[in-house]
């Protein structure tokens, strides 16, 4: 069973249904195929964000989301793997990831796309800076994006 | 080596990249904050808490007590916050 996984980091819109598409093109085999997209909210939990600047570490960021992608092929059945990630300055509603996972069957599609965007978020070298009325700040990292990718290595 | 810095810890040490060759003395990821801190007050700002740092060799995670001989790109960042 081939899995094409295909990664990109670029600072260009991703259109969803023509990622799907071409995840899909010519497959019979694949039954589900699960779809998150992340995208630049407004309302934090203290000020309202007027934008979002996304840094990345060229070249790591890209090797990282690859040792992610092959360790979801390794553990749950699939037959596709994208991951887009948006580097640039965003506006609140501007889509900023997108990950797809495309499986025979629902469950570890889901899985595998939980997975993939716990470990996203945790060890993906990227770094998000907001703008708001009171200022500019990196954003902090949260516990619970370590919790949420630490329940994947437990038994 | 070239020694790169992301996020706040770019902002703070003042550049993006640079070439360095530390003392042999300086063998670990800690032992070159160590060092790293010791060069200026920018620097010392930069990683002045070393147990936030985060660290890369050649692309990959370590954690702060890993060799550094070999080492072709060492990367210090903050915790990561994409997705």
């Amino acid at each position: 069973m081939s899995c094409p996984v295909t990664i990109r980091i670029q600072e260009d819109d991703f259109d969803i249904a023509r990622e799907i598409a071409v995840l899909t093109k010519s497959r019979t085999d694949i039954g589900a195929v699960v779809s998150f997209s992340g995208i630049c909210r407004a309302d934090d939990d203290s000020a309202k964000i007027a934008a979002l600047t996304l840094e990345h570490y060229p070249g790591m960021a890209e090797e990282e989301i690859r040792r992610h992608a092959d360790e979801a092929i390794s553990r749950w059945p699939l037959n596709g793997v994208t991951v887009i990630h948006r580097v640039g300055r965003f506006m609140p509603g501007q889509n900023i990831v997108l990950v797809l996972t495309a499986s025979q069957h629902r469950q570890a599609a889901f899985q595998a796309a939980e997975f993939l965007m716990d470990y996203l978020k945790t060890s993906a070298p990227f770094w998000k800076k907001e703008e708001s009325a009171t200022g500019t700040g990196w954003v902090e990292a949260q516990a619970r994006d370590d919790e949420a990718a630490a329940r994947w290595t437990k038994s | 080596m070239k020694v790169k810095y992301f996020a706040w810890v770019r902002e703070r040490v003042g550049k993006a990249e640079e070439i360095l060759e530390p003392p042999a003395t300086v063998r670990t990821v800690e032992e070159l904050i160590a060092w790293l801190s010791g060069r200026s007050e920018a620097y010392a700002y930069a990683f002045e808490k070393p147990k936030v740092i985060r660290a890369a060799i050649d692309h990959a995670h370590v954690k702060s007590d890993a060799a550094i001989a070999g080492a072709r790109e060492i990367a210090f960042f903050p915790p990561m916050t994409g997705g």
